[in-house]
């Protein structure tokens, strides 16, 4: 399935020839430990759905109500995404680059959404940002939570470490030199950036990016306090999976799911891909 | 991460480095930074801390010790030191033979790795319910023998496992494959042993990197909520973890205790930070991956 | 290879071996928790308090009368999902539910044996609740009954009845009012019942989270509530910012409670936890009840100041023939597409 330029078109290898041991140990145990984590039990998951027969599938699939949440799942952690992308990029950059009081602390605080439980974290957003909050008061009387806005701010939260944390780690890798020798030629400091520095980050913002993307449309606990959870407005499709479990639903729930989890799953396939062909194509390994 | 790649905000400087910004950027773009991170973490974490302590020391105090909430520390604390170390055999596996090696379908196995990233909390419980519930094949026949996987903490380190699975993994895959094979074909060319190899060539080039991985695998691993309160069965004093009994706190309309136990969590993965950034200037920083 | 398999593999088999140690262990540690003397009761969220004092009463009535030391572990959350979990394998000896719908689904998996309702007094709702309005301080808008909530701009907290056993309940009392107030038109009350969802500007997914959307972060106007979780909210919220409105007719809600049968038989406790469900029925049992402002199901052996707080008004069952029972009902109204789901209309 994927096409590995550089073997011999004549005969077919898993595996390109290499003197590295150990190959047959870890990928064996890998893919074991893979296989009893998360493929059985996904398995699982899938032929509870396939209880649905295809027409039954089908129906969850193009109900309007089940469009609706994915439509918004889906919008929502799209632009979360692209928020924690431009915004997460540049706290990454500052990180890097410049040195200012408290940017340990600031770097530290980064992985916090980790460490808060969701439901903690949905709770103090909501209150901060619920029309007699902190923030919503300042906005008000334009409303944050409890509309879809108030989605998109948890899902902000919970996708941010992803971004910086994987766009990070390639900046302190740049090179400053290839910078150098790009003003020396006569570059602006805005050529540079867009031109030199960019389209070496791309792949890295592109994972944050996905990344970000896919845990903010499953995102459940931080959502549920500050969405309102109107159906057709503000209702996201985990919360129509835990309804569909509230009817005793095994089957409907589990098929929303699926439908989520293949779509992130192509998602992430064709970004990893991506990424692969962009290693080969500049030979980095 | 090395100092000379950091210029100081503070001292205006006589030359300016063209592949630097110019200071009104700079602070601009430093500036934009710490208002977004203001509004989106500062603030949620202060208002946690601002509700924990809303009564004074001693009630944040008593909220930790109180039985329930102790069972609920130690619960999170044993969860954490089944599913990480784990994680982190799998993390290590996986990039050496992904990292290491050149095969058909990698892609494919990479976004496999990445399956946790892409499943709902709601479903990741779920989907041990489904296999290991009374209604299901494997469900009957493990009561049967009398193992409890469901409701205790088998499930409870399972449900674990499976959110946090990927972390490690993905952390040093990329590291990895950025330092290529080189240093270890060399090794082994001079005699070392694959095991050494691992050991002495290897290992010191991605500490970093895994000691990154394993820190936010551990703070995951504290902080899950969703997937374990499907499993959890929320018996209070015995099946309850951190995240779940914050819950149950604030549902008795307990805030101060509920923040308490949350702020905790939180405390948990600043001082986590803190030891890594110690660890960083005790041994050298810029060891995160500079050889290549 | 061959140089390095040996070594990682007896490294791995270390580990592993740890883990597996480990994993045995714990389960060493959690199973005996399960002694015969120990009782878990499966429970909804507004519970709490009430079992709280009612598992130290019973305890101690049980060793008075020459039982066992007994434990009671309790588990909360919402009434469905606790369901599930039973269903699923978490081994409740009593589940003390919000919804007799909830119960019927753990009968259909076997667990409880039929007939479960008539085993125990009062349709097995040892205490029974009903739905009241919190309004804020002075009631500004003058909500005083069902028809009230649908003038002028009055917005409404509730929670959604589709994850939420308490605002099932609040949707029936609205219905039950509108049946008598509309002489049964169902085209009416449908409408009435639609205005009323089309004022809740947040539909929290429990009793207790909305509670705290209409008191801490001020949203709304009124707030539909558990009759108990009101005065609760009162109580915790500061009894000067609200006020408790009785409406003349709302519902009957009886949470109902049930022996899980497979679990005493396996574990041995059917004495201890049928003792238990009963000791809810006892004078004890009910004055602790009425404490925790539910109705009492013989109210005649409650302290009279108790029962001041309870008002006499006209309670609707859901055995009333508008309703039919919760095995026809729960599906008529919070079924997939049931006349909930149709209040909502998509592309807005």
């Amino acid at each position: 399935m994927i096409h590995n330029a550089t073997a011999s078109p004549a005969k077919w290898r898993l595996k390109r020839p290499s003197i590295i041991p150990g190959f047959g140990l870890t990928l064996g145990f890998s893919l074991a430990y893979l296989s009893i984590i998360i493929l059985i039990p996904v398995a699982g998951l899938l032929w509870r759905t396939a209880g649905l027969g295809w027409s039954g599938f089908f129906a969850v699939l193009t109900d309007r109500r089940t469009l609706d949440a994915l439509y918004i799942s889906f919008g929502t952690a799209f632009v979360a995404a692209l928020v924690n992308v431009v915004f997460g990029t540049v706290v990454a950059w500052v990180l890097t680059r410049y040195n200012f009081p408290g940017r340990r602390l600031i770097d530290a605080i980064v992985d916090l959404p980790f460490a808060l439980p969701t439901a903690v974290a949905g709770i103090a957003l909501a209150a901060l940002y619920a029309p007699n909050g902190w923030v919503g008061s300042l906005f008000m009387p334009f409303r944050i939570a409890f509309t879809p806005l108030g989605i998109v701010v948890a899902l902000v939260f919970i996708g941010l470490p992803f971004v910086v944390r994987t766009v990070q780690p390639v900046m302190e890798e740049l090179d400053r030199e290839v910078e150098e020798a790009a003003a020396t030629l006569g570059a602006n400091r805005f050529q540079t950036i867009s031109k030199v520095i960019l389209p070496g980050l791309t792949p890295a913002i592109l994972t944050g990016f996905a990344l970000a993307f896919a845990r903010g449309v499953g995102e459940y606990g931080s959502v549920i306090f500050i969405a309102g959870n109107i159906p057709y407005v503000s209702e996201i499709a985990p919360l129509l999976i835990v309804i569909r479990l509230e009817e005793f639903n095994y089957a409907g729930a589990t098929a929303i799911a699926t439908i989520m989890l293949i779509i992130s799953f192509v998602m992430l396939f064709i970004i990893n891909l991506i990424q692969a062909w962009n290693r080969r194509r500049y030979g980095n390994v | 991460m090395s100092e000379d790649t950091r210029t100081a905000l503070g001292k205006p400087p006589a030359f300016r480095n063209p592949a630097d910004e110019r200071p009104l950027a700079k602070i601009l773009l430093i500036g934009l930074a710490l208002v977004f991170l203001a509004f989106f973490l500062l603030l949620p974490l202060v208002s946690v801390f601002v509700e924990a302590f809303r009564k004074g020391w001693s009630e944040y105090y008593e909220a930790l010790i109180e039985p329930d909430a102790a069972a609920a520390i130690r619960l999170t604390l044993l969860v954490a030191a089944i599913s990480v170390p784990l994680n982190l055999v799998f993390g290590l596996c996986a990039s050496w033979a992904i990292a290491k090696f050149e095969f058909k379908g990698k892609s494919f196995l990479i976004t496999l790795i990445d399956l946790p990233f892409s499943i709902s909390p709601v479903i990741s419980g779920l989907v041990y319910v489904l296999l290991f519930g009374s209604n299901s094949l494997l469900g009957p026949i493990l009561k049967s023998q009398g193992i409890t996987i469901l409701f205790a903490v088998p499930g409870i380190v399972l449900a674990t496992v499976f959110v946090t699975f990927p972390f490690v993994a993905r952390e040093l895959i990329p590291l990895m494959e950025d330092q290529g094979t080189g240093d270890e074909e060399a090794a082994l060319s001079l005699g070392a042993s694959g095991w050494q190899t691992f050991l002495y060539v290897t290992l010191p080039n991605i500490k970093w990197g895994l000691l990154y991985g394993v820190l936010l695998c551990n703070a995951r691993a504290m902080g899950e909520f969703g997937a374990v309160s499907v499993v959890s069965g929320h018996i209070r004093g015995l099946t309850n973890t951190m995240p779940l009994h914050v819950e149950i706190l604030y549902n008795e309309y307990n805030f101060v205790a509920a923040f308490a136990v949350a702020s905790l969590l939180a405390l948990l993965a600043l001082v986590t930070l803190a030891l890594k950034t110690l660890l960083e200037l005790r041994f050298g920083a810029g060891a995160a991956g500079g050889r290549h | 290879m061959f140089k390095f398999a040996p070594g990682l593999g007896r490294r791995l088999g270390t580990r592993l071996g740890a883990v597996a140690l480990g994993l045995s262990l714990t389960a060493g540690i959690v199973a005996p928790a399960f002694a015969d003397s120990q009782l878990l009761n499966v429970s909804y969220d507004p519970t709490r308090e009430l079992y709280k004092d009612f598992n130290v009463a019973f305890a101690k009535y049980w060793k008075a009368q020459g039982g066992d030391d007994v434990t009671i572990r309790q588990s909360h959350g919402g009434s469905g999902a606790q369901a599930r979990s039973v269903i699923d394998g978490l081994e409740a000896d009593v589940v003390t539910l919000a919804l007799e719908s909830d119960i019927n689904a753990i009968e259909k998996s076997g667990k409880i044996k039929a007939g479960w309702r008539d085993r125990l007094p009062n349709h097995a709702s040892p205490y029974t609740s009903t739905i009241v309005f919190l309004v804020r301080k002075g009631n500004p808008k003058g909500i005083k009954n069902w028809g009230d909530l649908v003038k002028g701009d009055v917005a409404i907290v509730t929670p959604n009845p589709k994850t939420s056993g308490g605002a099932r309940w609040n949707y029936l009392a609205a219905w039950a009012w509108a049946n008598e107030e509309y002489k049964g038109d169902q085209a009416k009350i449908k409408a009435y019942v639609g205005e009323l969802y089309k004022r809740a500007p947040v539909l929290d997914t429990g009793a207790r989270g909305s509670t705290v959307t209409f008191a801490q972060r001020q949203i709304g106007d009124v707030l539909l509530a558990w009759e108990n979780e009101a005065y609760l909210a009162g109580a915790e919220f500061g009894k000067d910012a609200f006020e408790i409105v009785v409406p003349p007719i709302s519902i009957l809600a009886e949470p109902p409670v049930a022996v899980v049968d497979a679990t005493v038989d396996s574990k041995g406790t059917r004495k201890q936890a049928e003792a238990y469900l009963q000791y809810l029925y006892s004078d004890e049992g009910q004055n602790i009840a009425a404490k925790h402002f539910y109705r009492p199901s013989k109210p005649d052996v409650v302290k009279p100041e108790l029962l001041k707080a309870l008002p006499n008004i006209k309670l609707v069952t859901i055995d009333d023939p508008i309703f039919g029972g919760w095995k026809k009902a729960q599906p008529d109204h919070f079924g997939d597409g049931g006349i909930f789901d149709q209040i909502y209309k998509p592309g807005k």
